[in-house]
């Protein structure tokens, strides 16, 4: 095990525990339109309230990892990707100001206003990071030079735009999962209900992406292929994903967010196995393909951030841990909430 | 306009509206942290209800330092993508440390700083404001590492030549003690205290001119003075060290903050003046003769080298850099000379009723957030023409796959976005002021008792 691959896994592991993790947070706000009311959507917000600002932290800790052990994927990506990494960042700017600011006058139109802002910025945050992982697995043009030498509009292909609305799906049902964990009494009852539409949705664009994908991107199954014994992974996955609404319909809210993560995190992993070596594949023209070896920082810089993620990683999983037990039960609105 | 420019001007804006938050949250988190060890020590309700209302404050602060911090993380990558190749295997290392022991420790507890009244035991709160404060420290630890080793770079090598070299590290901790990054980061972190102290202050008299939440105002305020005395008298000494620092590393950029222009003379310091870049002299300006040479050598006859020394294409802006340099120090003298007064004020047990130096306090919060803005336009505009000091040219950091329409538009989002938030971040906070602390005749619902 070389020092690159095992930064290609802390990537992928700060990469995953952003999806698990803000992906709730994503869905949340997906939702949020949906939830009638003030009182409603007070819940909704305090429900990722304390929370959401700390998983953020996972995307922006994701994109400073690359930067320092893969410069070259961050530079070709984020200059690359110019005007959609733009909209994602004002869209999560908007998302959290919406947040804060929201509560902070009683005004009908002014809240309203807000939490418009937040469900669209949300949606699109998530449509976009799902944009940016279907061009992944698609391929982007890339030159000898490590360059982008596409367009914004090659970006929103069909295939990229599949990846966008399945990803979107996935939040929505996580994050109704977690309104449901998270909530109690009549608007639990009511949230309880959209989950199995979120089911359905998420059903849908997972069934046509996994067509799509093996008929346009085969590659993402070679490494299956090669070692079937990685094949256990799709299966436990779609076991996970299948008792999601056996447990919602049992009243186990806590097993179905969990079945939900896992799910998650086995997308992920999939995602990674399919993707690897490369960080950056080049379509056409895969020579140009950015690797983990092609593109990566020094041994140095690789060896010294790795004694820097293992002092600081198990303390940042503890207190976070901590923090999600102290805030645990169901949201109940006092004069701190949003 | 070119890419270049364009480019520039949006890490401008960015930076500098990002860097209107982050040192309110440094500052403010060191008050709240004493206000509620105070509360810890003497168990006072008064201490209780400071510390709730600036954790209030800064809790709406800090939202939008995250949201604008956002935007740096990518910038460097969208538009100054050659220059992240370049420097991806120092600067990197610093971004994901600042990730991994500062982002997770600040956001996870402000958790329970803003939430965790009820959830957890006092002292619990109290360790939490001091992690948030600690991480808040940090946070500019990180940053101002890289930002300091584009100055002064150290422990490095290049590797490769023409557009694939590459500076990458040869010693880790010789990059983070670069020669100028412990002065930068001292200078900014006491810049930060006298940010959140004048805050303190400004809100303070603000109340005592209104004669509102009186007992409040004043507590509130013997605090935000004795922070703003300790970080008025620092920053004259590490403003200093700093100075010295950029002589002895960066000379092209002293001799343009001081408006020297003699190739190997004495150095006179200017107080102020007008820097006539055709008629290469200061005009209209007051001078002590030899105080720089006598500052940096001891000897105010010893020469100092000027800027008739270096050639014009790796000079920068010589007025704008003379100017925010001096607006700068005369800001911070001003302010050394306020929190003197209202000291003496204090110590004769008028400052309370001493209505004009109040309503001079109210609008002086302005005045380290405008320092702050200018120390930063000195520090990066004195660097220019380069992005890393001697080794990159700023023309050369740019990206290769953009275009100058997309930064544009890009632009325009962010002027109009930023606009629409410094408003209504103005405006909430105006009325979060003007709403007070909450008194304790409110039940725990916020709701007035009667």
């Amino acid at each position: 095990m070389d020092l690159h691959l095992i930064w290609f896994i802390l990537v992928g592991i700060l990469l995953a525990g952003y999806a698990i993790l803000d992906g709730f947070d994503l869905g949340v706000g997906a939702l949020h339109l949906f939830a009638r009311g003030d009182n409603e959507r007070r819940l909704m917000i305090n429900s990722i309230g304390p929370v959401w600002d700390g998983n953020e932290v996972w995307l922006v800790t994701g994109g400073g990892a690359i930067f320092a052990a893969f410069p070259d994927v961050y530079a070709t990506l984020a200059s690359g990707f110019y005007l959609a990494v733009y909209l994602l960042i004002f869209s999560l700017i908007f998302r959290a100001v919406a947040i804060e600011f929201r509560s902070k006058q009683p005004f009908a139109w002014w809240r309203q206003s807000w939490d418009v802002a937040f469900s669209v910025a949300s949606i699109l945050c998530a449509f976009l990071l799902g944009v940016v992982i279907g061009n992944l697995i698609w391929g982007i043009p890339l030159g000898a030079d490590k360059e982008f030498h596409g367009t914004f509009l090659g970006l929103l292909n069909p295939y990229a735009l599949l990846c966008g609305a399945t990803v979107l799906s996935v939040c929505m049902m996580h994050g109704s999962i977690y309104v449901v964990m998270k909530t109690e009494g009549e608007f639990h009852d009511k949230v309880r209900y959209w989950v199995q539409n979120c089911i359905i949705f998420f059903v849908i664009c997972y069934v046509i992406l996994t067509m799509a994908t093996m008929l346009y991107a085969p590659h993402m199954v070679d490494r299956l292929k090669l070692y079937p014994i990685l094949f256990l992974i799709p299966v436990i996955k779609l076991l996970a994903i299948a008792n999601i609404p056996r447990s919602i319909s049992k009243g186990w809210d806590s097993f179905a967010f969990f079945s939900s993560c896992t799910a998650i995190v086995l997308f992920m992993l999939l995602f990674g196995l399919g993707i690897f070596p490369n960080m950056a594949l080049s379509n056409p023209g895969p020579q140009f393909s950015l690797t983990i070896y092609n593109a990566s920082s020094s041994p140095k810089t690789l060896g010294t951030m790795l004694i820097i993620a293992l002092i600081g990683m198990p303390i940042v999983i503890a207190y976070t841990i901590s923090i999600y037990w102290i805030f645990r039960g169901k949201v109940k609105l006092d004069e701190h909430s949003y | 306009m070119g890419l270049l420019m364009l480019s520039r001007i949006q890490f401008a804006v960015t930076i500098m509206f990002h860097f209107i938050y982050p040192p309110m949250s440094i500052g403010l988190g060191l008050i709240i942290v004493i206000m509620e060890s105070m509360y810890m020590i003497t168990r006072k309700p008064l201490y209780h209800k400071m510390t709730k209302f600036w954790v209030k404050m800064f809790g709406l602060n800090f939202a939008i330092g995250v949201a604008t911090g956002l935007v740096m993380e990518f910038e460097f990558g969208t538009n100054w993508s050659t220059y992240s190749r370049y420097v991806g295997d120092v600067f990197g290392s610093a971004l994901a440390a600042e990730g991994v022991f500062a982002f997770f420790l600040e956001s996870g507890f402000l958790a329970i700083l803003l939430f965790g009244w009820d959830k957890v035991s006092p002292r619990m709160h109290w360790l939490s404001a001091l992690l948030v404060c600690l991480g808040a420290h940090f946070s500019a630890i990180w940053i101002i590492v890289a930002g300091s080793w584009m100055q002064t770079p150290a422990g490095f090598h290049i590797v490769g030549q023409g557009l694939t070299a590459r500076a990458e590290i040869t010693d880790f901790w010789a990059m983070v003690f670069n020669p100028s990054s412990m002065e930068r980061l001292a200078h900014v972190l006491v810049a930060s205290w006298l940010t959140g102290a004048f805050f303190v202050l400004s809100v303070s008299a603000y109340y005592l001119l209104n004669k509102r939440h009186l007992e409040f105002a004043k507590a509130s305020m013997r605090v935000g003075l004795t922070v703003a005395l300790i970080a008025a008298a620092g920053q004259m000494i590490t403003g200093r060290i700093g100075a010295e620092t950029v002589a002895r590393y960066q000379p092209t950029k002293l001799a343009v903050m001081e408006g020297h222009f003699a190739a190997n003379a004495p150095a006179d310091m200017y107080l102020f003046g007008y820097v006539d870049e055709k008629g290469r002299q200061v005009r209209y300006g007051l001078r002590i003769p030899g105080l720089v040479s006598y500052l940096m050598h001891g000897d105010p006859n010893a020469p100092v080298v000027g800027i008739n020394s270096f050639k014009k294409e790796d000079l920068p802006p010589i007025n704008i850099v003379f100017q925010t340099y001096h607006f700068m120090i005369a800001i911070g003298v001003f302010l050394l000379l306020l929190s003197i007064t209202c000291l003496v004020y204090f110590l004769r047990g008028k400052l309370f009723e001493t209505r004009w130096l109040l309503r001079i306090l109210v609008p002086a919060v302005l005045l380290p957030q405008i320092a702050n803005q200018c120390g930063w336009m000195t520090a990066e505009i004195g660097r220019q023409p380069w992005i890393v000091y001697g080794l990159l040219r700023t023309s050369q950091g740019l990206s290769k796959a953009i275009q100058a329409n997309a930064v544009l538009a890009s632009l325009i989002m962010f002027t109009f976005i930023y606009l629409l938030l410094f408003v209504l971040y103005i405006y909430l906070f105006d009325s979060k002021i003007r709403q007070g602390p909450v008194d304790a005749n409110y039940d725990t619902h916020g709701h007035r008792a009667d």
